[in-house]
């Protein structure tokens, strides 16, 4: 959609966007990421400076600028989309020549004092391309063969660039981002399906192939997939820090050991507490009724993003919601999967909460774009 | 380029439907996340619940407080103090050689112990707390304490230790307690787990050792919250360990310092026996050495001394040594003579000096003989042949199930280390040991205390005390456990003829104070505290024909371990005895001019409850006495402690 096809007299302007947020998104997002502080408080044993306090002030620059974003027109990012995907993937090659290595993968890009995760960046980055490709394509073209393999490049592009640094878990978060940005643009289930099949076929092969003479991997690369899969295998290892972040997660209870008293996260039985695991500290201090809470709150701004999308009559705005509102799920679902031991532990943090400035910022202000097009919605 | 209304309504459809699929897959993934979140926290709840305490709640034994021993008085001579000490934990340290830097700013510790401390501590893991130094006074103590802040890892703290206020007055009968070994936990088939703490201290030897079960108490225990690098972070319940038994000895303190002090240097062994209980009122083996020494890990050097010293100084010789007892036999063989019947009371005996049997002479201590010598001048003069004469008669399976009924050659259970049984001789014996026949010159040597006859100063001192009371009096040292009483023994009768057994004391009362008693310049003036006693010279070397031809060389030129054991066994007063005292001089020359002084005076001060007045002492011996009395260190005496009754 031409920002000529918004009726621009009945968008707010000036000040009076402000009215026009999506106020119950802003509030949800503000009692999640409280929720964080109160946790990176707790697992700190009680020292607000070293992680809750740096966590607050991000939080507060990032809440300004999401507001900011939000009073930026929706046009504007639409336009941008296809130079902010350029300068992303131009930011990752970089960071594959010359990125700072952080745990055993080079993930950071130094710029003076700004330390800049670009995989990050990419994910809302890409997720606008996306969004602006399918608004600028005829509904009828999404399934053909050709339109189809443009977004295809658009995803492997990135997702090759970030699987060199190498960062496994962000690359399958791009794969899954930019799918469910197809999927809702309404590309032929089929291509799924077929995606799917190939990929099922595919690890079936390998697996199969193990221990008869046309082995398509070497033997402690198939152990190492074991213990991928079952971190029991290896408890002294990975599997330790999976087991203690059950025991933290399984001895809260229906209402947790009460606030600061979580002997796991306390006595130093839980790995990368105040990342990866956090959501283990918050079922131990605060058991089910916590935990429980807490993924009511994603559900709702899940909700209210879907709403604000499904209500939307610009495209691009939709999908854009949507892709960003499923970035999120992704992130959740995929952190607390794996700290319940349902899926191999592969760093992934917990949106909103979990310590961490890049993620932190970039998520608030993809939803600052969210909101953006929640204010600039064509009316009327 | 316009979008058609058409195309915008086509689109909206299109991302409604799929938004709504897409909806619908998240929310089955959201519920299962909650089922499973559910499933863990509410059904599985417990079984995580008991992991999590497993893996942060350890148990720590507390080592109980060690039960006290006490004197018969109530005085400690077994206690615990208070062991200041300073561990160093690496993890906490950071830079550990600057730490010991700073920390030997405060307690004096050479370059070697540093760099050993240094190599400990890098040698161990890095939470695992290492002693650095122990015994620290107070001062160091609180001044580590203090500078804390500047000591990183540094952990004062401050446990229990044993110790023995009397040092070694108590050495053998006491003994001392230890670190346990490996060699230790091998004996003991399940042992207590609180063995396993590295500051825990197990008895040795002597009563600490005999005692253990009684003196170790229980162990308490903490609940400690540690984290994942098994770090303690806090205290969540404590339970007291009960501290051991208080073992109130039969030992008299004040008795025991002055026997020690009498012994002085001597190789030798000095038992005191409260003939009406059996109570041993003082047992004391010199030289003494000091356990507190092996309590805290004797050094090398120090043990080697006291190894080497040719007076074996850490051999308790009250009851481990056996010696041969000499005249102080005597008694028995005249008894045993007695009431078989071969002679009685009135039976006399002819002493030339000599007497020739199966072909050897056998010689009396005096060479020119007692002429005609009867039951009194037997003991009176120790004349030797009387007895060769008995022995003969009486044959040495009566002497031998004599002297055992008077407490020689059988075991006496007290709680010390390595009790000898001594040796009673018999036939059996005899041919059981060395597949021999018994000769008739060994009933002769053992008539007489020699040959094979051997028993320890314990023994002598029972067979003081039951000729003096003709009861089975068996010794012990035991009087209370926890302020339980131990029964006032009732000893049995010894079923001999009391005419018999007032020959035996009358003999031994002429020893002393008749006017040719071998031990009358050693007799005890005062009345009421009569002495009686027998001397005693035991050979340890034989005296060939050809050198009693030559006369026999004086103890005075032989090398000292080549000279005769002085013995003297005695009890006092002799209407009413109630003490038996035995002293044994190792290779001290004559009974009577050296265990005799010792016994005596031991005797005074036990029936004086102190230094006796001099009056009590022959005008001979009174300015040597006093002059003895001047050279001693005695401990203040211990008067009951009244507070303990009043509590």
């Amino acid at each position: 959609m031409n920002y000529l096809d918004y009726q621009v007299a009945q968008v707010p302007t000036g000040w009076r966007k402000i009215f026009h947020l999506n106020w119950p998104l802003v509030f949800l997002i503000t009692a999640v990421s409280c929720i964080g502080f109160l946790m990176l408080y707790s697992v700190s044993g009680g020292n607000i400076e070293q992680w809750a306090a740096p966590q607050m002030k991000r939080f507060a620059v990032g809440v300004v600028l999401m507001i900011a974003l939000a009073f930026v027109p929706i046009w504007f990012w639409r336009s941008i989309s296809v130079a902010a995907y350029a300068i992303c993937v131009l930011l990752l090659v970089l960071v594959d020549l010359i990125g700072d290595v952080g745990m055993g993968a080079q993930r950071w890009l130094v710029v003076g004092p700004i330390r800049i995760q670009p995989s990050e960046l990419t994910k809302v980055a890409f997720v606008m391309t996306l969004a602006a490709y399918y608004d600028w394509l005829p509904v009828e073209k999404v399934s053909r063969p050709l339109w189809v393999l443009i977004p295809v490049v658009l995803i492997l592009l990135p997702t090759a660039l970030v699987v060199m640094q190498p960062d496994l878990g962000t690359s399958i978060m791009l794969i899954a981002g930019g799918g469910i940005v197809m999927f809702v643009a309404g590309v032929s289930l089929w291509y799924f399906a077929g995606v799917i099949a190939i990929a099922v076929a595919g690890v079936t092969a390998v697996m199969k192939s193990r221990g008869t003479s046309w082995q398509l991997l070497r033997d402690y690369q198939f152990r190492r997939i074991d213990t991928f899969l079952d971190p029991g295998l290896d408890p002294l290892g990975a599997g330790y820090n999976i087991a203690q972040a059950q025991i933290a997660l399984g001895s809260g209870g229906w209402s947790g050991r009460g606030f600061m008293q979580g002997t796991q996260s306390r006595l130093n039985f839980l790995p990368e507490k105040h990342t990866d695991f956090i959501f283990t500290s918050l079922a131990e201090e605060f058991g089910f009724v916590g935990a429980g809470s807490l993924l009511v709150l994603y559900v709702l701004i899940l909700g209210f993003c879907l709403h604000s999308a499904l209500t939307n009559r610009d495209r691009f705005a939709s999908l854009m919601t949507i892709g960003i509102a499923g970035t999120f799920f992704l992130y959740f679902s995929i952190n607390m999967a794996t700290v319940m031991g349902m899926l191999p532990a592969k760093g992934s943090p917990l949106p909103l909460v979990s310590y961490g400035g890049t993620s932190l910022m970039i998520l608030l202000m993809a939803f600052g774009i969210v909101q953006s097009a929640h204010v600039h919605r064509p009316r009327g | 380029m316009r979008k058609s209304q058409r195309e915008i309504v086509e689109s909206s459809r299109v991302i409604t439907r799929r938004g709504l699929m897409l909806a619908t897959i998240q929310a089955a993934v959201v519920t299962v996340l909650g089922l499973k979140l559910r499933s863990m926290q509410i059904e599985h709840a417990d079984e995580y619940r008991l992991l999590s305490d497993g893996n942060s709640i350890k148990i720590r034994l507390l080592p109980p407080a060690r039960g006290l021993i006490l004197d018969r008085n109530g005085m400690i001579i077994a206690g615990n103090e208070q062991n200041y000490r300073v561990t160093l934990t690496r993890e906490e340290a950071g830079d550990v050689s600057a730490v010991i830097a700073r920390l030997r700013r405060i307690i004096p510790m050479s370059d070697r112990q540093a760099a050993e401390i240094l190599a400990e501590i890098r040698r161990r893991s890095a939470v695992t707390p290492v002693m650095v130094t122990d015994r620290l006074s107070w001062p160091e103590f609180s001044s580590i304490a203090l500078n804390a802040p500047a000591l990183p890892g540094v952990t004062p703290e401050s446990g229990l230790s044993r110790s023995y206020p009397r040092r070694g007055d108590f050495a053998h009968v006491l003994g001392y307690v230890g670190p346990v070994s490996d060699y230790d936990l091998s004996k003991i088939d399940n042992p207590d787990p609180v063995l396993m703490l590295p500051e825990f201290q197990l008895g040795k030897v002597g009563m600490e050792a005999k005692l253990e079960q009684v003196l170790r108490g229980k162990a308490g225990a903490r609940r400690v919250e540690v984290n994942s690098a098994g770090r303690e972070m806090r205290e969540l319940s404590r339970q007291e360990g009960q501290q051991g038994a208080t073992v109130q000895t039969t030992l008299d303190a004040g008795l025991q310092n002055f026997v020690a002090q009498r012994l002085g240097e001597e190789s030798a062994a000095a038992v005191v026996i409260d003939v009406t209980n059996g109570d041993i009122a003082a047992i004391s083996s010199s030289p003494v050495f000091d356990p507190n020494k092996f309590v805290r890990g004797i050094s090398g050097p120090d043990y080697r001394a006291l190894m080497e010293h040719d007076h074996r100084p850490l051999a308790d010789k009250t009851v481990q040594g056996a010696y041969p007892p000499g005249s102080t036999f005597k008694m028995v063989a005249l008894l045993a003579g007695l009431e078989s019947g071969v002679i009685n009371t009135g039976t006399r005996f002819f002493c030339p000096g000599y007497i020739t049997v199966a072909g050897r002479r056998f010689h009396c201590w005096s060479r020119g003989g007692h002429g005609t010598v009867d039951v009194i001048k037997s003991l009176a003069e120790s004349c030797d042949i009387y007895y060769y004469e008995l022995a003969q008669r009486v044959g040495i399976d009566r002497i031998a199930a004599m002297a055992r009924r008077m407490g020689i050659g059988v075991h006496h259970d007290l709680p010390m280390s390595a009790i000898t049984e001594g040796i009673a001789p018999d036939r059996a014996w005899k041919m059981a040991r060395y597949q021999q026949e018994w000769q008739i010159g060994d009933s002769i040597n053992a008539s007489i205390g020699q040959g094979y006859v051997l028993a320890s100063p314990l023994q002598l001192a029972v067979m003081a005390a039951r000729v003096a009371t003709g009861r089975a009096v068996a010794p012990r040292l035991v009087r209370a456990i926890d302020g339980i009483q131990e029964p006032e023994p009732d000893f049995p009768d010894l079923g001999l003829n009391p005419l018999n057994l007032r020959a035996a004391r009358m003999g031994m009362d002429a020893v002393m104070n008749s006017s040719r008693g071998t031990a009358r310049r050693m007799r005890i003036t005062a009345p009421e505290w009569r002495l009686a006693g027998k001397t005693g010279t035991s050979q340890v070397r034989n005296i060939t024909a050809a050198e009693r031809a030559r006369g026999v060389i004086k103890n005075e030129q032989l090398p000292w371990n080549r000279r005769d054991h002085a013995l003297f066994v005695c009890f006092a007063p002799f209407d009413a005895p109630r003490y038996a005292v035995s002293v044994v001089v190792e290779h001290g020359g004559g009974g009577s001019a050296v265990a005799a002084p010792i016994a005596r005076d031991i005797m005074l001060f036990a029936l004086a409850g102190g230094l006796p007045p001099l009056s009590a002492y022959p005008d001979g011996e009174r300015a040597k006495v006093q002059e003895m009395w001047s050279r001693m260190d005695l401990m203040p005496s211990a008067a009951p402690k009244t507070e303990r009754a009043k509590a």
